[in-house]
């Protein structure tokens, strides 16, 4: 509680309703607020909650009504027969790669990229921005058709090349590193140069160690929607086993679970535990991106 | 340590002149101080002896060697930035042996050289911290101690004290001053303030609007400023100057005469007097003015009058002297030795035939 408030607080002992209006309404406003905020909270955990309870339901309970919000016994072979059935070892296997390529690639290219938009001059510099720019604003979906002709034309359907490799540059990353790279002093730069550091070894030494709640953040999105990635994986793989990613394989276990969908929800449920460790061990780097300059 | 030359060095930025053919000499082991006000373009001058600026026109040299298309890390100058420009990610030991780093100086060395740049600085215990934790004063010397543990050949330093508050400006312009003196490298030191140049440097040179004013010591650039601008910048109050007319050796202000010592090579006209506020009293008889404020300063006094035509003067009064009210009708006697005269169109200092 600031100082200021304390100031201006009568004494203790005037009842209630004497309070100073000001006082009452930040009260009023934080009630309202923590209460939008419980109740955000509740609809989107609401369903994950109730995808855990029901994959621990047997698939005659289910189907009553109203249906149980707690799993009294709960049935933990839903979980092994997804495992086994659903071959989910694989398949989170074929994400992780996938996954971890994407991450790893979007990190690199768009460091690579950022550091000329903030610190170099080149020729074009401003309209080359706006053209990386302007790629945010083209929907995936439309590049759909160019990109799987190129990928066949490679040979690389059903291949980890073809899962991957579209999608290893990306101007939102370039964007955000750009903005994390530009709060950065040019001073630093001008002090390494004069010390003898040319652009890679300051980038390594001083601008990402500098930039990293910002490559945290980026980590972090580009991982959510590689490892959530449904469309292009389906398109690529075709039937091969041997490169589908965990989101077709939940898709074909529901296929082949219709009648058991406590199965389907514990494979759901073991595809999301990677996300969710995730944005919990960075949780602190992801706020810190997204309200930086907010807070100075 | 090495000497840098500038020759017509000229930049422009966007066709706009930053700095107008510069012609300078810093000597080996020199400390001298570009003074100037803000934009004048003393940092931009800095800024191409350390290879951060290229000059449109003219030549750099330092040792010997013209350095215009040297790398900045060749040139073998160590600069500290007005915002010290520390790495915040970096212990204190990591900032300072970060130039090293890049040398490939061995461990043990690397080690004892921060240690002993350290120690200059009073830094010794802190070298496991990070710049965040230090206080204004103590970054200010991280970034005096990164520059000397280099031991380069020439120090620049921009602006480095206006960061800090008044107290710990007095003290660390003394330990700059001291370290400069028994390092003997020659430092080129950027600043607008005219006390800080007065204090440090051996000479200073005066810009304006790009070009250089006059170069001197600094007691010669005080009593011998070139023209109007040098001697108003300099000195706190600056320089009075006040339009009058010259005739011979008589000088008329305000209708009041002064006769010189020696008069000017110059025809009878108007001229612009320069008169220190210490070379100006309150007296019987003398120039007519009108007290307008009294500043106490403790040790001394300004009195700040109005000639009749409106121009300022002020009058540095000693303690002991009683202090007039506001709106007293007073008189200023000038010392005639102590008078200059400026050309009334160019403002440059006229010589008088003493």
């Amino acid at each position: 509680m600031p100082a200021t408030d304390a100031a201006v607080r009568p004494p203790s002992s005037a009842p209630a309703a004497h309070r100073p209006p000001r006082r009452r309404h930040r009260r009023l406003r934080l009630v309202l607020r923590y209460a939008l905020l419980s109740i955000g909270a509740v609809v989107v955990l609401f369903p994950l909650y109730m995808a855990v309870v029901n994959s621990l339901l047997a698939p005659s309970q289910i189907a009553h009504q109203p249906p149980p919000f707690f799993p009294l016994h709960p049935q933990w072979g839903s979980y092994r027969k997804a495992w086994t059935e659903g071959d989910l070892a694989v398949y989170l296997r074929n994400s992780a790669i996938q996954t971890t390529v994407i991450v790893a690639g979007q990190l690199v290219t768009s460091v690579l990229a950022a550091y000329a938009f903030a610190f170099l001059e080149f020729p074009l510099k401003r309209t080359l921005f706006v053209v990386f720019l302007m790629t945010l604003m083209i929907p995936f979906e439309v590049t759909i058709a160019t990109n799987l002709s190129t990928v066949s034309s490679l040979g690389w359907f059903n291949t980890f090349p073809g899962l991957t490799v579209p999608f290893l540059a990306t101007g939102f990353g370039t964007f955000l590193l750009r903005q994390a790279f530009l709060q950065i002093p040019r001073d630093l730069r001008e002090a390494a140069q004069l010390d003898g550091y040319g652009h890679l070894r300051f980038l390594w030494s001083v601008a990402v160690p500098l930039a990293r709640p910002a490559l945290a953040a980026l980590g972090v999105f580009s991982f959510l929607s590689a490892w959530n990635q449904y469309l292009w994986p389906l398109l690529v793989t075709g039937n091969d086993n041997s490169v589908r990613t965990v989101q077709i394989g939940l898709k074909q276990l529901i296929n082949t679970q219709l009648d058991q969908i406590n199965v389907s929800l514990a494979g759901t449920v073991i595809a999301v535990v990677p996300l969710l460790v995730l944005l919990v061990v960075f949780q602190k780097q992801l706020v810190r991106s997204l309200t930086s300059g907010a807070v100075k | 340590m090495a000497r840098v030359n500038f020759e017509g060095v000229s930049k422009a930025f966007d066709g706009a002149l930053a700095v107008d053919d510069l012609h300078l000499d810093v000597h080996d082991g020199e400390l001298l101080v570009l003074l100037g006000p803000s934009g004048c373009g003393k940092t931009t001058v800095l800024r191409m002896v350390a290879g951060l600026e290229d000059p449109t026109a003219g030549t750099v040299s330092i040792g010997d060697v013209i350095v215009n298309d040297v790398e900045p890390k060749d040139r073998d100058v160590a600069m500290v930035f007005q915002s010290y420009a520390l790495y915040p990610h970096m212990t204190l030991r990591r900032n300072i042996e970060f130039p090293l780093r890049q040398q490939k100086v061995p461990a043990a060395e690397r080690a004892r050289r921060v240690d002993e740049a350290a120690g200059t600085l009073g830094l010794g215990d802190l070298l496991d911290r990070k710049p965040g934790q230090l206080s204004g004063g103590q970054r200010q010397r991280v970034a005096l101690a990164r520059a000397i543990v280099r031991d380069p050949q020439v120090f620049l330093m921009d602006e480095p004290l206006s960061n800090l508050d008044a107290t710990l400006r007095i003290q660390t312009r003394a330990d700059i001053v001291s370290l400069q003196r028994r390092l003997g490298t020659t430092t080129i030191y950027v600043t607008h303030d005219q006390v800080e140049a007065m204090t440090m440097g051996h000479r200073i040179a005066v810009m304006r609007d790009g070009r250089l004013q006059q170069v001197a010591a600094p007691q010669d650039l005080y009593e011998r400023p070139a023209n109007t601008f040098v001697a108003s910048f300099l000195g706190s109050p600056g320089m009075n100057l006040v339009p009058a007319s010259v005739d011979g050796a008589v000088v008329t202000v305000d209708g009041t005469r002064v006769e010189l010592p020696a008069g000017p090579a110059v025809a009878a006209g108007p001229v612009t007097v320069g008169v220190r506020p210490e070379a100006a009293s309150l007296a019987p008889e003398g120039i007519a003015a009108t007290v307008v404020l009294v500043e106490q300063l403790g040790a001394e006094a300004h009195v700040i009058c109005a000639l009749v035509d409106g121009t300022r003067v002020v009058v540095r009064q000693e303690n002991r002297a009683a202090r007039p009210d506001l709106g007293d009708a007073v008189a200023i006697r000038v010392d005639p030795a102590q008078l200059l005269l400026f050309d009334a169109d160019t403002g440059a200092r006229l010589e008088l035939g003493r």
